[in-house]
């Protein structure tokens, strides 16, 4: 029976790519390791090899389309043999796929949050826009590289520094092209050394440069989190002003897909405990764009917490010269009267599409996008809950401590008699982050749980 | 100089070269001499103010180490950044913050550096290039390691004098530091103390390689062990130090052999060495009486030698006066320096 090549997934967050070339024609002789084609993901160029041998009997996606899902069965291999007349005895497409890629198919079937692109609805106007402007849809990897490339021309004393930020154009890709742009003085690769990189990041610093220090991921600046705190957070402070540090450090935060429990940790709640930084995470391409170039320009230490799974997600950056959201203001992204639901960064994923549901149960949302966790823009939350009366925060991260719990206690200390019910917290699982895909979907928060919870401090 | 920078370039590890180091000039001499005595005399009236209740927390003496911090200065220009820990007040000194200054933040007042916020551990001076001042053991040497990196980025020649401890050097992001530091060729000069106690522990129960110099021997980096009880050694060894930097050929490692006479802090009562050790070399070494056994030999007059006392004595006292009366930080300076 002829074999099926499917569409491979090629990263742990990827759902769909271009399939930029086919190097083998129909009726070529294919051996095991051939590289048969080349599928471009939004990292990289990858090439895809022959797994089984034969001929290869029909193209099924032909070069050069664009958004092809993963598992989509691309090509088949006749066996020795088998001939073209064979193909209609090819198994259908679906049933193939969840035969030969069990884990992949149950990715595939994963609910909206993962699967989906993120809800762009957006009933409220951006204030920060003026009416009329010209509006570029963007991923947020290029968002984030425009910002840092924007804020470089302007500024000689900015410069970005990381692991692969280089060479390699980001692991992410999120820094391509800097390196092409503005060489390797400003665009610099490190050895794998977040604690002794992170330090010296710190120490241009003090003497008035401007570092974007990337991390691969936040999960490894634990390793720097001393340089962070105690080096780039308390200098300021313990100088009687004289001596702080313009810095900020970047990187993805949060839950990736199927990276397990060293590689999606939610760092919020931490950074957010400490005075002297400031620590931004947004949700919408713009918010990315604004916020970084307002995180760069800042003077004080900035963590600026991204999120993998958004990275190629797309979205309406306005097209402005100097397009700057100011840190430590929140957004109502959909008004509503009945319930208040706060969360930002990936978290508002979970939060729109509930918003959607509800709307259909007549209950109205308004969903705050934080965008900064420090400085807290409590007044947003406090004007809302004061209109709606009840609120439910929601977070990727663990609810001890997290940020819900301290958005619950500040709705309390402002709001106590306009509450008509207990603050709800939706948030991630207490258990380190399972690799399974079914148990990694349950220690997630869901649409479907802050559905739940807004239902239950709406009394329904 | 004892030993030209192409000796050190071909074979990387030296030990103390035998014999005398250069003579200094008697002005060198009387410099070295007036600016260790004040760092001395400084710590000593720091001690008492700790004695009697004065200055809190940790109060971390430099007695017996001045001529490491004293040499090095001498061997920099202006421009030239200093970073160093905890036991900094020497540091401070010798880069020429004010006296009065340090001990009122010693003291927690509002005219110390950092209007008492910062305390012993975390002073600055921006004017004078000290960099702190830092209370994690290690930190100061990545840190430093980004002075000198802001150095090759702006292009200049100023270095980055990078000062910590035998303790400090067993942290891992030291060699984070030293890697990175010779692969980008950045100008700084790790200034290893060895004291020969972190704390408590002695050199040889804590370190594998106990020849500090040899520590960036993986990595390419030159090093030299000195005798730091000897401020013209020092200075030598600095002066070959600061030219590598400056010819743009990557960081410099220093081991300065000294001794701290007093406890790690001042709540450690050193029951980990003898009195006699202490004494020992107190007698045979130290950096000041060996400044002044020269003078008088060259026939400076004791006179001299008092008027130079008299001045530092001066200093302290006013230092201490100033520390003890100056107003505390207002209680609104709590809220400050959070944000800028």
């Amino acid at each position: 029976m002829p074999i099926q090549v499917l569409m491979p997934a090629l990263s742990p967050t990827m759902e769909k790519g271009n399939l930029a070339k086919w190097l083998k024609k129909e009726g070529e002789t294919i051996k095991s390791g051939d590289v048969i084609a080349e599928i471009q993901t939004d990292k990289a160029t990858m090439e895809v090899e022959a797994t089984d041998e034969g001929t290869l009997g029909k193209i099924l996606i032909p070069e050069g389309t664009a958004d092809v899902a993963v598992n989509t069965p691309i090509a088949t291999i006749l066996a020795d043999g088998e001939s073209a007349a064979d193909l209609a005895k090819a198994p259908a497409p679906t049933a193939k796929a969840a035969e030969s890629a069990p884990p992949a198919a149950a990715k595939s079937e994963a609910p909206a949050p993962k699967a989906a692109p993120a809800p762009q609805a957006v009933a409220e106007p951006d204030p920060e826009v003026p009416a009329g402007t010209e509006m570029v849809t963007q991923t947020i990897r290029e968002a984030l590289r425009d910002a840092m490339a924007e804020e470089m021309r302007r500024d000689p004393d900015v410069f970005v520094m990381g692991e692969e930020v280089a060479e390699y154009q980001g692991a992410y890709k999120v820094t391509q092209g800097l390196l092409q742009e503005f060489g390797a003085k400003r665009v610099i690769d490190t050895p794998i050394t977040e604690h002794g990189f992170a330090g010296v990041g710190v120490g241009a610093a003090m003497t008035g440069l401007k570092p974007i220090v990337e991390f691969m991921t936040f999960n490894f600046a634990m390793q720097a989190i001393d340089q962070i705190i105690n080096s780039a957070a308390k200098t300021l402070y313990m100088s009687g002003g004289q001596m702080g540090c313009s810095i900020v450090f970047r990187g993805p935060n949060g839950a990736a897909a199927r990276v397990a429990a060293q590689h999606s940790q939610d760092y919020s709640a931490w950074y957010s405990n400490v005075p002297g930084l400031k620590v931004v995470a947004p949700f919408s391409a713009a918010d990315y764009k604004g916020l970084l170039k307002a995180a760069i320009r800042d003077p004080n230490p900035v963590i600026f917490l991204e999120n993998e799974v958004l990275y190629g997600h797309t979205g309406e950056v306005p097209k402005l010269d100097d397009f700057i959201i100011p840190i430590g203001k929140a957004r109502i992204v959909r008004s509503g009267s009945h319930v208040t639901i706060i969360s930002w960064s990936n978290g508002m994923t979970y939060a729109l599409k509930a918003a959607d549901e509800l709307a259909k149960d007549g209950i109205e949302a308004e969903v705050i996008d934080l965008r900064t966790l420090r400085p807290m823009d409590t007044e947003t939350i406090i004007n809302s809950v004061k209109k709606t009366g009840r609120a439910v925060t929601v977070e990727e991260g663990w609810a001890q401590s997290g940020v819900g719990a301290e958005i619950a206690a500040r709705i309390m200390e402002n709001a106590f008699d306009y509450l008509d019910a207990p603050v709800a917290r939706v948030s991630g699982k207490d258990v380190p982050m399972p690799y399974a895909a079914n148990l990694e979907k349950l220690a997630l928060p869901s649409a479907a749980e802050v559905v739940e919870a807004a239902k239950a401090v709406c009394y329904r | 100089m004892a030993a030209p920078k192409k000796a050190a370039a071909s074979t990387p590890q030296d030990k103390t070269d035998g014999g005398s180091p250069p003579e200094f000039t008697r002005e060198q001499e009387l410099k070295a001499l007036r600016d260790m005595l004040l760092i001395r005399r400084f710590e000593e009236k720091a001690g008492q103010l700790y004695g009697m209740g004065a200055i809190g927390g940790f109060c971390h003496l430099y007695i017996g180490q001045e001529a490491v911090v004293v040499g090095m200065q001498m061997a920099l220009k202006q421009g030239d950044q200093v970073i160093t820990g905890y036991r900094d007040h020497g540091h401070m000194l010798a880069t020429g913050m004010d006296a009065n200054g340090v001990m009122a933040e010693l003291t927690g007042r509002r005219g110390g550096y950092s209007k008492g916020k910062g305390g012993s551990m975390h002073m600055f001076s921006k004017e004078k290039h000290f960099y702190g001042g830092h209370g994690i053991v290690g930190a100061q040497v990545s840190l430093g390691t980004g002075l000198a990196f802001a150095n090759n980025y702006r292009g200049n020649d100023n270095v980055s004098v990078t000062y910590f401890g035998d303790g400090a050097a067993n942290q891992g992001q030291v060699y984070e530091s030293f890697n990175m530091a010779e692969l980008w060729k950045l100008p700084v000069i790790y200034v290893i103390e060895n004291n020969r106690y972190a704390m408590g522990t002695a050199v040889s129960r804590a370190s594998a390689q106990q020849d500090f110099s040899k520590r960036g021997v993986s990595f390419n980096i030159p090093g030299k062990q000195v005798d730091g009880m000897d401020v013209r050694a020092v200075k030598a060894a600095g002066d070959e130090a600061v030219a590598w930097c400056r010819a743009g050929k990557g960081p410099f490692i220093l081991e300065m052999q000294t001794y701290r006479y007093r406890g790690h802090s001042m709540s450690d009562p050193a029951k980990y060495r003898t009195r006699e050790e202490v004494e020992k070399v107190r007698h045979d070494q130290d950096p000041i009486e060996q400044v002044r056994n020269r003078l008088l030999a060259a026939k400076v007059s004791e006179a001299d030698l008092k008027a130079i006392d008299a001045e530092v004595r001066d200093i302290v006292n006013a230092s201490a006066d100033f520390a003890q009366h100056d107003p505390e930080p207002d209680a609104a300076e709590l809220w400050t320096d959070v944000y800028r």
